[in-house]
């Protein structure tokens, strides 16, 4: 009964894993993505381990499971945070299809760094190609 | 004391990863755990809680494991929801970034606040300045401040402010 139970919940636990990566490829960009694979690799994942620890009841397998389970129900969503807000802050813009951007336009007005860095690379360019005739 | 308490929960979950004792932990097991929880007290005890003995208090537990619940029932609804999303055709998605306010003031509530956000339909937390919550919301609805505020991060503020404040 309880091996029949252990097999259902990993079962489900692999279907919302394969939500997650269909979600990881479809979404258009790396926020979007970020969220289906946090939200669904998280509670999959911790399904998998419940299915883990339900398999094992009477060991010391289920103790192991249910850790790990608590440790990554804390630390996916710190790992996704630091993620998206690093892909924020090293330029990386959100889909065009967007509706709103309150995070530019109130903590980054002067817009993402790469957009203020291309204008300095491009005179670099310029320069580099204007050396080229002399040698 | 902050040391000591840091140490003793250290080596519990360690004494815990090892089990089952009586077959797989040895004395050595022991003494490498010793040694990695005085290792992680001496070097990290500042980044643990300022008043831990907040957690003992029975109100707190309480609410805490109320919140557990309530907080599963929206982690496996967001998870139906980005199911849903990324499975229609059409994929129906309408993403931006929008600013959302809290109330609450404690580190602790704020990392749970904004873990919660992460893990809940829809939501990514992207930064967090002072009280204001910068959100990735896959499918924005409403219009300002307060009407995101309403929707985000009211259904956690009341009981987190109950756990942690």
């Amino acid at each position: 009964m309880s091996d029949l139970a252990a097999e259902i919940l990993i079962a489900v636990g692999l279907a919302f894993d394969l939500f997650g990566c269909i979600g990881l490829v479809r979404l258009p960009d790396v926020y979007n993505r970020v969220q289906a694979a946090t939200k669904c690799v998280t509670l999959g994942t911790c399904l998998i381990l419940a299915g883990t620890a339900v398999y094992g009841i009477t060991g010391a397998m289920s103790i192991k499971a249910a850790l790990c389970a608590v440790f990554l129900l804390l630390t996916s969503p710190v790992a996704a945070h630091a993620i998206a807000r690093g892909a924020y802050k090293s330029g990386v813009r959100l889909w065009e299809g967007s509706v709103i951007d309150r995070y530019g336009e109130e903590v980054h007005p002067a817009g993402p760094p790469a957009e203020r860095i291309e204008p300095a690379a491009q005179t670099e360019h310029t320069v580099a190609a204007g050396r080229e005739p002399h040698e | 004391m902050k040391q000591v308490l840091c140490i003793l929960f250290t080596f519990g979950l360690w004494l815990l990863l090892v089990a089952p004792w009586p077959v797989n932990a040895y004395w050595a097991d022991v003494l490498v755990g010793l040694v990695v929880a005085l290792l992680v007290a001496t070097l990290l005890s500042h980044i643990y809680p300022d008043n831990p003995h907040k957690a003992l208090q029975p109100r707190r537990i309480f609410w805490f494991l109320v919140y557990v619940p309530y907080f599963l029932f929206y982690c496996v609804q967001a998870n139906l929801d980005v199911a849903y999303r990324v499975l229609h055709p059409d994929m129906p998605i309408r993403p931006g970034i929008v600013h959302v306010r809290t109330d609450l003031t404690s580190d602790m509530a704020k990392t749970f606040l904004a873990n919660s956000i992460t893990l809940t339909p829809g939501t990514l937390t992207v930064d967090i300045l002072g009280q204001d919550l910068y959100i990735h919301w896959i499918n924005v609805e409403g219009q300002g401040v307060e009407a995101h505020t309403a929707v985000i991060v009211k259904r956690f503020e009341k009981i987190l402010r109950r756990v942690f404040e």
